[in-house]
């Protein structure tokens, strides 16, 4: 099956530090894949550029097979891949409907329209659906989201990527600041993500999360792809291998 | 669920009884007032004297409720005052005739001075990055002496007569024309924070300034355009000034920033930005002065303003910390 998005031998340089050294990934249709690695193996620097923060110094970026430049996230954006960012991006003093539509605010029609009055109503059922297609309840979508508990909060800004993004969504960390109960709603949240059709990358130190929720895991380390997994591969044992760099494919 | 609901219920009373507290203070103020003063004070010609104090500051503070809900703080709008009413005062002299189209040119060279200058300090925050609080402090000490320089450091008091009867000192349905103009100020600048994509973007880079560039909002763009609307609507007080007292008055600006920050805070805006109002700013620019009508009629010494103001300011923002802090 053609990969929804993939990086094909990505070099990528920050002055004389070559933090992707021909890196290669990819992420099929309709999966959740893990992308795994220690601390400096490039996890974050490979998903800047597949989300269009950074160009790539060599190699490309495909998306449906065929190669594109993103010169920034909101090229990404327009071919539909959002990323939830570690710090979520929300506004803490306004409410999830503000937040979901962030700059993307629906305006009233007629004059009211041309003079920046934002539709109010539609925004706000809209924000509803979407949050009840996902399952996600809130006391009410007018919350400020200081008032929500950390879970909600990662919700509502899994929520909104999911609302903008048709092909792909990138999770960075979704589970690190949570408790137990809401690492696990979060968890069920990627899979209904899935059943939606989208893709999921999930950047992760997590391993029993990965092995949960993820269908593939690939592996960082040194700014190079050095494992792939799935199926019955999938283990504790040789996840941890590879991310320690104790295992390594020759063909990854 | 249950212990969320709970915790809406509060912030909604928080909201409301937040919003309220300062109309209730005021309305208290003016009790009091009335109770003790009623014959002088619960009068017409009081209030009209209330609004006129209020007017200029008002149209001030609007827009450093835009400001300081960006989490910023403008310390030049006095400055700015005096530049664009000296500046309409050197044009209007130079074109030399006392009609309408004079006093015109006049308006649009304050509101063009002011905006020119915000545009300055809209530069030095967003692009420049220095901290507002020294960025507009820089610009306070330079709008201010490059205004004395333009001048000569002596009042000008050659606005045409038009300006101060129609504007300075006339009646429109019974009211003063500068209570007309601050009051359409208000409204405009009240709805569009409220009900605007531009009021909305104020309120995100205020509250989240990184997440709101995560989502493309061009935050730098947007404050620009903040401290743009607040140096124009200093230049439109500059000629208001210019119009009610018939004269530059130079001097007479150098705390007009911190009553106008005061105003704000008492309004309810709060410094850490992402909150705020501008109908509850025009509530807090009221309080100080129907406390200087009222001081004086009630036979007390004007100075216990300054002292009644400072004790409501940092009320204000006592109760806005405590109710931070309770939704924590």
């Amino acid at each position: 099956m053609e990969a929804v998005l993939e990086a094909r031998g990505v070099v990528k340089r920050f002055g004389r530090i070559e933090a992707l050294r021909g890196t290669n990934f990819e992420v099929r249709p309709g999966e959740v894949v893990a992308l795994l690695g220690d601390n400096g193996a490039g996890k974050s620097t490979l998903v800047k550029t597949l989300c269009g923060v950074h160009t790539p110094d060599e190699g490309e970026v495909l998306v449906d097979g065929k190669p594109v430049t993103f010169n920034s996230p909101s090229d990404a954006q327009a071919m539909g891949i959002e990323v939830v960012y570690q710090d979520l991006a929300l506004a803490p003093d306004l409410d999830s409907a503000a937040n979901v539509f962030l700059n993307r605010e629906l305006l009233r029609g007629g004059l009211a329209g041309k003079l920046g009055v934002l539709n109010f109503g539609e925004m706000r059922r809209r924000t509803e659906k979407a949050l009840e297609d996902m399952q996600v309840k809130l006391p009410s979508v007018s919350v400020r989201m200081d008032a929500l508990s950390g879970g909600q909060r990662q919700s509502v800004a899994v929520v909104r990527a999911i609302m903008w993004a048709d092909r792909l969504v990138v999770m960075d960390e979704p589970t690190a600041a949570l408790g137990v109960e809401q690492q696990k709603a979060v968890l069920r949240l990627i899979k209904r993500v899935r059943e939606t059709g989208r893709s999921v990358i999930l950047i992760s130190h997590n391993v029993p999360d990965v092995l949960e929720v993820a269908d593939r895991a690939e592996v960082l380390r040194h700014g190079r792809r050095t494992a792939r997994f799935e199926g019955d591969q999938m283990t504790t044992e040789n996840l941890v291998g590879a991310i320690t760099g104790a295992l390594i494919q020759e063909d990854a | 669920m249950a212990v969320l609901a709970e915790e809406t219920t509060r912030d909604r009373l928080y909201n409301f009884t937040s919003r309220f507290q300062i109309f209730i203070i005021l309305i208290l103020i003016v009790a009091v007032f009335s109770a003790l003063r009623f014959d002088s004070f619960a009068t017409f010609a009081n209030f009209r004297n209330v609004l006129v104090q209020a007017a200029i500051f008002s149209v001030m503070a609007v827009g450093a409720t835009y400001v300081i809900i960006t989490k910023g703080v403008d310390l030049s709008v006095g400055s700015i005052l005096v530049f664009s009413g000296v500046a309409a005062a050197k044009v209007m002299e130079a074109l030399g005739d006392q009609g309408w189209p004079i006093a015109i040119v006049g308006i649009i060279v304050a509101c063009l001075s002011g905006l020119m200058w915000g545009i300055v300090n809209g530069l030095l925050v967003a692009k420049a990055k220095v901290p507002p609080l020294i960025a507009t402090l820089g610009t306070m000490g330079i709008i201010q002496g490059l205004a004395l320089i333009l001048s000569g450091g002596i009042d000008l008091k050659d606005a045409p007569y038009v300006l101060g009867d129609v504007i300075g000192f006339g009646s429109f349905l019974g009211l003063p024309v500068l209570a007309w103009i601050a009051a359409a100020v208000i409204i405009i600048g009240g709805v569009v924070l409220k009900i605007t994509k531009f009021g909305r973007h104020t309120f995100a880079v205020g509250s989240n300034s990184h997440a709101a560039l995560e989502m493309g909002i061009n935050t730098e763009r947007h404050l620009i355009k903040v401290y743009a609307l607040a140096g124009f609507l200093a230049g439109l007080a500059g000629i208001l000034s210019l119009a009610r007292f018939g004269s530059t008055t130079i001097s007479g600006h150098a705390t007009d920033n911190l009553q106008v920050i005061a105003a704000v805070v008492i309004g309810g805006t709060s410094l850490f930005g992402g909150v705020g109002s501008v109908f509850t700013t025009a509530v807090g620019v009221f309080i100080p002065a129907v406390l200087t009508t009222g001081l004086v009629m009630v036979g007390a010494q004007s100075f216990w303003r300054d002292v009644l103001v400072g004790m409501v300011l940092i009320g204000a923002v006592y109760f806005d910390q405590i109710g931070r802090q309770s939704k924590k």
